[in-house]
C-alpha cells in the first residue's frame, strides 16, 4: 500500500503499443513486469515482425537495393546493354521504344521499362539511378548523423551558455533558405567530372539535414544527462569525452535509428529534385532525379520515360516511411506518431 | 420502478478490457448499493478496479480496450447501462458529476476557468452567458477561491494544484447533482491541502444533500468522510461493511492487512508493515482466491476454490473462506 | 511578447546580411563568370564589359558598394541577364505568381489535411483511418515532379479538363494543377500530425473531464480537444513553409510559371548577380518574418507560454 505514492504516472505499465495511455490506475497494473519506454533490441525486433506493412516495407527496400547493385551488372551478362549504351551502329534502334516492344513492335525481353530517346535501356538507367540515389541517400544521412550526433551531445551535455549558443545556431540556420544557397552553391561550382559533382552533392546536401539529428540529440542527452549512470561514470573519473560518446550516444540511438531511416528518404527527395533542376547529378550518371527531368520532356508521347523511374522512386520512399514509421513504433511506443 | 431508498445500485457488473496479453477483468461481478445522502468509500489498491468501476458508472469506460460486459447500474430506479447515449450525457454533470484524481491535466489549459465552469450550466441548466458567469462566481466562492469575481477569468496553470481541486469541485457541484463521484480527489495534493478540500467536500455534502462515492486507497481519509466501505482486490469487492464496523470489526485478510499497513505514529519504532507481495496479473488470474498468495491465512482450500460471499451481519459482507473466523477473531459476532 | 519580438527583430537583420554576404562570396569564389561563354572572350572587349561592371575595382570595393545600396536604398542593382531590368522590378513581378501558388497550395493543404487527419483520428482504427492515412503515405512518398507530369498526363493530355501549363492569373483553371501538385505532400504530412496530435489530446485527462461534465462528442472535439491538437500543425507552419519555398521552384518549372523560383534558377544558371542576391535576401527575410509569425501565433495560442 505504501508503494502507490512513490510511482509517478509516467513510470507506470506500458501493457503494449496501444496502451501506453495517461491514466495509469484506469487499467490495472501487471505484476513485476513493468516494461519501460525504451525495450531491448529483441523484443523491439520482434514488435517490428509483427507489423506487416514494416515488413513489406523492409522487403521492397531490400528488393530495391539488391537488384540497383547487382543489376546493372546482370543486365549486362544477359542482354549485353549498360545504363549509357547507345546503339550507335543501328539508327533504327536509337529511339524511345515503350517497354517490352521491339524495333519492329513485337514483343521483346530485351527493354522491360523501354528505351530513352537515344535507345539507351530504361531499366539499366533506372537501376543505376537507383544506385546514385540510394548511396547518396545513404552516404549524406551517414554525414549528417556524424555531425549532428557531435553536435548535439556537445551542446546536451555542456550545457548552460555554451548549449544556448549553439543551439541558438541551430535555430537561426533552421529558419534560413537553406536550400536555396545550396543551389546556389552547387551552381557556382559546378564540377567539371560526374564523380565531382556527386561529392559536391554530399557535402550540400549532408549540411542541410544535420540540424533537427543535432535537435534530437541534444535533447535526449539532457535528459539522460541527469541520471544515474551517468553520475557513475563521473564519479569513477570517466573523462567528459567518453561520457559523451561511450555512454551517453549509445543511450540515443533508439530515437535516432529512427530518425536516420526516416531521413533517407528526405535526403533522397532532396538529390531528386536538385537533379531533376539540373544541378545535381549530371550525365551520364543518373539519378532517378534526373531521370525523371528527362522523362518530362516528352511525357505526352513517351510516358514511360517519366513514370518508370518515378514509381520506382515513389515505391522505395514509400517503402522507406513505413519501414520508420514500423521501426518507431517498434522502438519505442511512447514516442509521438506522425 | 421502485428504489428503496438507494439512489444508486450497482448488480453484477463487469467491466473487462482487451489487451495484447488477454483479456482482463478490471471490475468483475461487483455489487454495492448507495442510500441517498450518504458516503461511500471504494478502498484498494492500485489496479484494484476501484477507478474502472466508477468510470463504468457514468459509462465513460473506453471503448476499446474496455467494455461493459454485463450487470445493471440503477440511478433512481433506472438501469444507466440501458439509456442511449443521449440520455446518459444529460445525466452526466447534471445528476452525476464526477471529480479525477489530477486537477492539473483534468482542466483544460487551454480554456479560462469562468468558461470552464459556465459551459456546465450553459449545457445543463439552460443559462444565458450572464447568468452562468454569475453562477460560476457563485460557485468559486463557495468552494474557497478568493478574490473569484477577478481570478475567474484565469487560466488553470495559473492555480495552485490546492485551488486547482477546489475548482473542480466548483464545477461538479454547479448544477447541483444527486451523486458526486470523487476520484481520489486529494491523492495528488500535500497533506495539509487535503485536509482542506475533504473539509470541502464534507461541507458541501452537508449543505446540498449530495451522495458522495469517495475513491481512495487512504484508509486515513475514509475513516474520516465515509459511512459506509467498499474494499476492491483484483477486481472484486471483498469486503463491505459500514465505516465504523470496518475499521473495528474488519472480516477480511486483506481488510486486516490494510489496517495494519497504516503507520500509527503512536506506536513504538519498528518494522512498517507492507503486505507482502505484489498486486496479482489481472489478466491471467489463478483459480481460487486471488488473495491466496499474499494471505497470512492460506489455507489449501483458498488456492482451489474461489471465496464465496459471506454475510457476517446485517450490513456486514466478506468474501472469504473464513470469513467468520477472521471477523470472530476482531471481535465480532457473526449471524 | 514585445521584448520578445524586437530580440527576434534584432537577431534577423545580421543575420540576412550574413545570409547575403555568404551568397556574394560564393559567387565571387567561384570559378569563370557571367560574361564567358564557350570561347573566352577577346582581352580587349573582356576589359570593357569588366570596367563597366566595376569588375575591376577591388574586392571590399564591390563588396562595400553592393551592401551599401542594399543597407540604405533597398537596392540590389540591376539584373545582368534581363537587360535594363531592375532586380527590385523583377522581384515585384514575379511574386505575386509564387505568392499565389505558394499560399493557396499550403491553404488546401491545411482544409483539407486537417479535416482528413481529424476524421481518422475520432475514427481510429476504422475503414477511414487505415485508408486515409494509406492515402496520407503515398502523398508523402511521391515526390512533386513526378506527380505533377502525371497529373498533367491524366488531366490536360488525356481528359482535356485542365491546361497542362502556363500563368493565367488569378484566379484561373491554370491555377489548379500546380497548387495541387505543390500541395499534396504537405496535405499528406498535415494529416498525419493533425491525427496524431488529436489522438494525443483525445487521450488526456482534461477530455475525460469534457465528457464526464455530458458535454455531447462533438463539442468536446470542436471546443475542447482541437485547440490543443492542432497546436503540432501550427509549429508546423514554420518548417513547412521552408519546404513550400523549394516546392515552389520544382512547380514553377513544370508548369512554366514566370515566379520567383524559375528567375531563381535562370539566374544560378546564368550567374546573374545581383538577381540571385536580390531574390535569396528576399526569400530569406520572408522566411525569417514568417517563423517570427508563427512563434508568436504559438505563443498566444497556448496560454501557458504566453502568460511567462
Amino acid at each position: 500500500m505504501a508503494t502507490e505514492k512513490n510511482l509517478k504516472h509516467d513510470e507506470l505499465i506500458h501493457i503494449g503499443p496501444e496502451m501506453a495511455v495517461a491514466e495509469a490506475d484506469v487499467l490495472p497494473v501487471e505484476t513485476g513486469r513493468f516494461v519501460h519506454g525504451t525495450s531491448l533490441w529483441g523484443d523491439a525486433w520482434r514488435r517490428l515482425l509483427k507489423n506487416k506493412l514494416a515488413v513489406f516495407g523492409l522487403v521492397v527496400v531490400v528488393i530495391v537495393t539488391i537488384s540497383s547493385i547487382v543489376g546493372p551488372t546482370l543486365i549486362k551478362r544477359v542482354f549485353g546493354f549498360t545504363p549509357d549504351y547507345i546503339p550507335s551502329h543501328d539508327p533504327r534502334l536509337t529511339q524511345s521504344f515503350p517497354p517490352f516492344t521491339g524495333p519492329g513492335g513485337e514483343f521483346s525481353w530485351a527493354h522491360p521499362m523501354g528505351t530513352d530517346n537515344a535507345g539507351r535501356d530504361q531499366l539499366a538507367r533506372v537501376l543505376q539511378g537507383g544506385q546514385i540515389s540510394l548511396f547518396v541517400g545513404i552516404l549524406s544521412t551517414f554525414v549528417s548523423l556524424l555531425i549532428g550526433v557531435s553536435y548535439g551531445a556537445i551542446a546536451g551535455y555542456v550545457g548552460g551558455r555554451v548549449d544556448n549558443v549553439m543551439m541558438r545556431v541551430v535555430d537561426v540556420l533552421y529558419s534560413l533558405p537553406y536550400v536555396i544557397v545550396v543551389i546556389v552553391l552547387l551552381s557556382m561550382f559546378r564540377s567539371q567530372t560526374p564523380r565531382g559533382q556527386l561529392i559536391l552533392l554530399f557535402i550540400a546536401i549532408g549540411s542541410v539535414s544535420w540540424l533537427t539529428m543535432a535537435r534530437i540529440v541534444r535533447g535526449q542527452v539532457l535528459s539522460l544527462k541527469n541520471q544515474e549512470f551517468v553520475l557513475a561514470a563521473r564519479a569513477t573519473g570517466v573523462s567528459n569525452t567518453r561520457i559523451i560518446f561511450r555512454h551517453l550516444v549509445p543511450n540515443t540511438l533508439g530515437p535516432l535509428i529512427v530518425y536516420a531511416t526516416l531521413t533517407i528518404p528526405q535526403i533522397m527527395l532532396t538529390e531528386a529534385f536538385l537533379s531533376f533542376l539540373g544541378f545535381g547529378v549530371q550525365a551520364p550518371l543518373a539519378s532517378w532525379g534526373s531521370l525523371a527531368s528527362d522523362g518530362i520532356q516528352n511525357i505526352a508521347i513517351f510516358p514511360w520515360q517519366l513514370i518508370f523511374p518515378g514509381v520506382t522512386m515513389a515505391l522505395t520512399l514509400f517503402s522507406l516511411n513505413f519501414l520508420g514509421d514500423g521501426l518507431r513504433d517498434a522502438l519505442d511506443p511512447q514516442m509521438r506518431r506522425v | 420502478m421502485t428504489s428503496n431508498g438507494n439512489l444508486l445500485e450497482v448488480k453484477n457488473l463487469s467491466t473487462y478490457f482487451e489487451t495484447d496479453d488477454g483479456i482482463v477483468k478490471a471490475v468483475d461481478d461487483i455489487s454495492f448499493q448507495l442510500k441517498r445522502g450518504e458516503t461511500l468509500g471504494i478502498v484498494g489498491e492500485s489496479g484494484s478496479g476501484k477507478s474502472v468501476t466508477n468510470l463504468s458508472i457514468i459509462r465513460l469506460v473506453p471503448n476499446p480496450p474496455g467494455k461493459i460486459v454485463s450487470g445493471q447500474v440503477f440511478f433512481n430506479g433506472s438501469d444507466l447501462l440501458l439509456l442511449s447515449n443521449e440520455a446518459v450525457r444529460k445525466i452526466r454533470g447534471r445528476r452525476i458529476a464526477m471529480i479525477f484524481q489530477d486537477p492539473m491535466t483534468s482542466l483544460n489549459p487551454f480554456m479560462k476557468i469562468s468558461r470552464q465552469l459556465m459551459e456546465m450550466t450553459e449545457l445543463h441548466l439552460g443559462h444565458n452567458r450572464a447568468q452562468a458567469r454569475a453562477h460560476a462566481i457563485r460557485m468559486l466562492e463557495t468552494v474557497g477561491i478568493p478574490d473569484a469575481e477577478a481570478r475567474a477569468d484565469s487560466y488553470p496553470h495559473e492555480f495552485s494544484g490546492g485551488m486547482r481541486q477546489r475548482v473542480m469541485i466548483a464545477m461538479a457541484l454547479s448544477c447541483e447533482p444527486e451523486l458526486l463521484i470523487a476520484d481520489e480527489p486529494t491523492t495528488a495534493l500535500d497533506v495539509t491541502i487535503q485536509a482542506q478540500i475533504l473539509e470541502l467536500i464534507k461541507k458541501l455534502k452537508r449543505k446540498t444533500g449530495t451522495s458522495v462515492i469517495l475513491i481512495t486507497h487512504d484508509l486515513g481519509v475514509v475513516a474520516g468522510m465515509t459511512d459506509h466501505v467498499i474494499v476492491m482486490y483484483a477486481g472484486k469487492i471483498f469486503e463491505r461493511a459500514p465505516t465504523t464496523e470496518l475499521f473495528s470489526r474488519p472480516g477480511n485478510p486483506y481488510t486486516k492487512g490494510l489496517l495494519r499497513s497504516v503507520p500509527d505514529p503512536t506506536a513504538e519504532q519498528g518494522k512498517l508493515y507492507q503486505i507482502p507481495g505484489l498486486p496479482p496479473d489481472v489478466a491471467n488470474l489463478k483459480p481460487g482466491c486471488p488473495f491466496a498468495e499474499r494471505c497470512d491465512h492460506t489455507q489449501d482450500i483458498c488456492r482451489r476454490e474461489f471465496p464465496p460471499f459471506v454475510q457476517l451481519n446485517a450490513d456486514h459482507y466478506s468474501l472469504c473462506h473464513f470469513a467468520r473466523e477472521v471477523y470472530s477473531e476482531s471481535g465480532g459476532t457473526p449471524v | 511578447m514585445l521584448r520578445f519580438i524586437v530580440r527576434r527583430l534584432l537577431v534577423t537583420i545580421p543575420t540576412i546580411l550574413v545570409v547575403i554576404s555568404i551568397t556574394w562570396v560564393l559567387i565571387r569564389l567561384a570559378p569563370g563568370n557571367f560574361y564567358s561563354g564557350e570561347k573566352p572572350l577577346p582581352a580587349a572587349v573582356e576589359k570593357i564589359i569588366r570596367e563597366k561592371y566595376g569588375l575591376d575595382k577591388p574586392w571590399y570595393q564591390q563588396y562595400g558598394k553592393t551592401m551599401w545600396s542594399i543597407v540604405r536604398h533597398l537596392d540590389f542593382g540591376t539584373s545582368l541577364r534581363y537587360q535594363g531590368q531592375s532586380v527590385n522590378t523583377i522581384i515585384k513581378r514575379s511574386l505575386p505568381v509564387s505568392a499565389t501558388v505558394g499560399l493557396l497550395a499550403y491553404l488546401l493543404a491545411l482544409i483539407v489535411g486537417i479535416t482528413v487527419g481529424s476524421i481518422a483520428a475520432l475514427k481510429q482504427n476504422s475503414k477511414w483511418d487505415y485508408g486515409s492515412m494509406a492515402l496520407a503515405m503515398i502523398g508523402i512518398s511521391v515526390p512533386n515532379f513526378v506527380l505533377g507530369p502525371i497529373l498533367v498526363l491524366v488531366f490536360s493530355l488525356g481528359l482535356y479538363w485542365l491546361p497542362p501549363s502556363r500563368w493565367g492569373g488569378f484566379p484561373s483553371r491554370n491555377l489548379i494543377l500546380p497548387v495541387v501538385t505543390l500541395s499534396a505532400i504537405y496535405m499528406a504530412y498535415i494529416a498525419r500530425l493533425t491525427r496524431a496530435g488529436m489522438l494525443e489530446v483525445l487521450r488526456s485527462d482534461y477530455i475525460r473531464t469534457a465528457r464526464a461534465k455530458g458535454l455531447s462528442e462533438r463539442d468536446v472535439v470542436i471546443r475542447h480537444a482541437l485547440r490543443g491538437g492542432l497546436m503540432p500543425v501550427i509549429s508546423y507552419t514554420g518548417p513547412a513553409l521552408a519546404f513550400l519555398l523549394t516546392g515552389t521552384i520544382v512547380v514553377e518549372r513544370i508548369f512554366a510559371l514566370p515566379g520567383l523560383g524559375n528567375y531563381f534558377i535562370q539566374a544560378s544558371l546564368s550567374r546573374d548577380e545581383p538577381l540571385i542576391i536580390g531574390i535569396v535576401a528576399f526569400i530569406a527575410i520572408t522566411l525569417l518574418l514568417m517563423n517570427l509569425l508563427v512563434d508568436i501565433a504559438y505563443a498566444y495560442l497556448d496560454p501557458r507560454v504566453r502568460y511567462q
